[in-house]
């Protein structure tokens, strides 16, 4: 129906991932706008235990998709094919590794438009609008399309809420209509430690050249161990071979969006900044107190990192252990 | 092998974005533009596999305005072997599905073995158009490629997966393959292969483009951040600041 929302929710092996929670709670929102209600599409091993999840963040339906999820292609015809049926207002994906490759797959097959990695979806005259960054977080961009309108929306930007007025849920098969072309997925290595994806992360500790060589990253690592969080980069120590590209923040790297982001060492080049200038609060540690990155800092501490990160890491895992 | 390279010209990374007077795009008075990043990583991937093979042709296609020419004549001099214009002058009409149907357009007519995209053009960071002319091509397609190897008509590809996993995927070519940071190191090209570039052609094509599927409403900046503060100096500063995350940021 008209007012009608898609969700392509993520799970592993039936625990939703927060992203999906996430967009499953935006979705609520907007669908009591419209009118509509919302069904969430869940695939994979385990899709059926995702249901109630999905339910108490305002699913009022759930479908799942009998489909190999390595396959992307055959996945994204699934929930195509559910979109041909449904004619929803909005279909709506979350911004992560598997979402951003599969919303574009799913517009190719369905000829509709697609915005990606939004901060907000709102209702404006019966129509969703999409409003995205552009230019690294530079510039936001609001848009609209008239009849269905695919989007992407950026882990972190829309908290996760429960939603009691959620219906009974119901759940429904759905077989995958074809498969994939000829992209096969050969094997999967996992990385040497489950590490948190950079860009979900709601902590994130960055190290940038202050730091002076690789090793020292350790200072940085330990920061992000104590607070349960993710290391960032400055593109400086990406290039120079510090750290792996995955690890880089801003605008030819990741666009983090944390509810706290700690900078060591790193000075704030524009194009960093562009990358994590939307975190809820900043720290800065550098030596410089010229350096631009205090300028977007809620708390600067001007000093050496080698003396302040330490001090730091011990009073972060202090106030842990005191509970 | 025919390699096909789609590339984008967009505003330097390091410009001071304003809006400009329509309200819906930036101003570009006294923008540097740039060939996209990571357009340069598929540029490098195409010219080392040429490099490796010893014989086959780059050829380098994009849709944009005229300027797009000083792009374009820099992926020759990279050693590319010749470029297609898609001239379009309105970028408002540049959607990516637009996009995607003009680049398909064209390259269909050019018996790609490979076709290569960054995975996103760092201006509307949509990350989109690649996927999208695969589709409408009707090959295979996957995004964020991180490592490329080409053999007997198949190539081997590694992308970043979910949680810090690394994904290897078999494509059968031909094929279109997004490109990110850390597949290549991109090479500058030299004054050899700038004179070279002079000499190579340049086909410019009027681009006719539909009305683009998605509506611009508004441009704005983002909402300025709180005013950066200092709250001390050295490791003695720390007490303050778990105080200030604690009670006031109530992040910890």
């Amino acid at each position: 129906m008209a007012g009608d929302i898609l969700v392509v929710a993520e799970h592993s092996d039936g625990a939703v991932k927060r992203p999906s929670l996430e967009a499953l709670t935006c979705a609520a929102g907007l669908a009591g706008s419209l009118g509509g209600s919302v069904t969430a599409l869940v695939a994979g091993p385990g899709a059926a235990d995702a249901a109630s999840a999905c339910g108490a963040h305002g699913a009022a339906k759930v479908l799942t998709l009998d489909v190999d999820v390595a396959d992307t292609n055959a996945w994204a015809a699934a929930v195509a094919g559910v979109a041909t049926e449904a004619s929803p207002a909005l279909v709506l994906f979350s911004h992560t590794a598997r979402g951003k490759d599969l919303a574009p797959r799913v517009a190719g097959k369905l000829d509709r438009p697609l915005a990606s990695d939004c901060t907000e979806l709102s209702v404006d005259g019966g129509a969703v609008v999409a409003r995205r960054p552009v230019y690294a977080g530079k510039a936001l961009v609001n848009v609209s399309a008239s009849g269905t309108l695919l989007a992407t929306l950026r882990p972190n930007a829309v908290p996760a809420t429960e939603n009691a007025a959620a219906g009974e849920t119901s759940a429904a098969d759905v077989k995958a209509p074809e498969k994939g072309l000829g992209a096969v997925l050969a094997e999967i290595v996992a990385a040497a430690s489950e590490k948190i994806e950079l860009t979900e992360a709601a902590v994130v500790v960055s190290g940038g050249r202050g730091l002076k060589e690789a090793a020292n990253f350790n200072l940085v690592e330990d920061l992000a161990a104590a607070l349960g969080g993710a290391v960032g980069a400055s593109r400086a120590v990406v290039d120079a071979g510090w750290r792996p590209h995955t690890e880089q923040v801003g605008q030819t790297g990741k666009t983090v969006s944390p509810n706290l982001y700690i900078a060591i060492a790193i000075s704030g080049a524009i194009q960093h900044l562009a990358g994590m200038r939307t975190s809820n609060y900043i720290v800065a540690i550098n030596k410089d107190p010229e350096a631009p990155i205090f300028k977007v800092a809620d708390y600067g501490i001007v000093g050496d990192a080698f003396e302040v990160v330490p001090r730091l890491t011990e009073a972060v895992k202090a106030a842990a252990a005191a509970g | 092998m025919n390699i096909v390279v789609c590339i984008k010209r967009v505003p330097a990374t390091d410009t001071r974005i304003k809006v400009g007077a329509d309200g819906t795009s930036i101003d570009e008075t006294q923008v540097e533009s740039i060939i996209s990043p990571y357009d340069e990583f598929a540029v490098e991937a195409a010219l080392q596999l040429k490099e490796a093979a010893g014989a086959g042709e780059v050829t380098v296609v994009s849709l944009g305005p005229a300027e797009t020419t000083k792009e374009l004549r820099t992926c020759l001099a990279m050693g590319a072997d010749k470029a297609v214009l898609l001239k379009d002058g309105d970028a408002a009409k540049r959607d990516a599905q637009t996009t995607a149907a003009a680049l398909a357009a064209c390259i269909s007519g050019l018996n790609a073995d490979l076709v290569l995209c960054g995975k996103q053009a760092v201006d509307r960071d949509q990350g989109q158009v690649g996927t999208l002319l695969a589709a409408k091509l009707g090959l295979p397609c996957v995004t964020e490629i991180k490592k490329l190897e080409v053999a007997d008509g198949k190539a081997t590809v590694e992308r970043a997966g979910d949680g810090g996993t690394t994904e290897t995927w078999n494509v059968t070519l031909p094929a279109v393959l997004t490109t990110t940071k850390g597949l290549n190191e991109p090479r500058y090209a030299g004054l050899k292969g700038i004179m070279a570039a002079k000499k190579k052609p340049i086909e410019e094509v009027d681009a006719a483009l539909d009305d683009a599927h998605i509506t611009v409403k508004s441009l704005e900046l983002p909402p300025p951040r709180r005013e950066g503060r200092i709250i001390g100096e050295g490791p003695d500063a720390v007490d303050e600041l778990m105080r200030l995350l604690r009670e006031e940021a109530k992040v910890l």
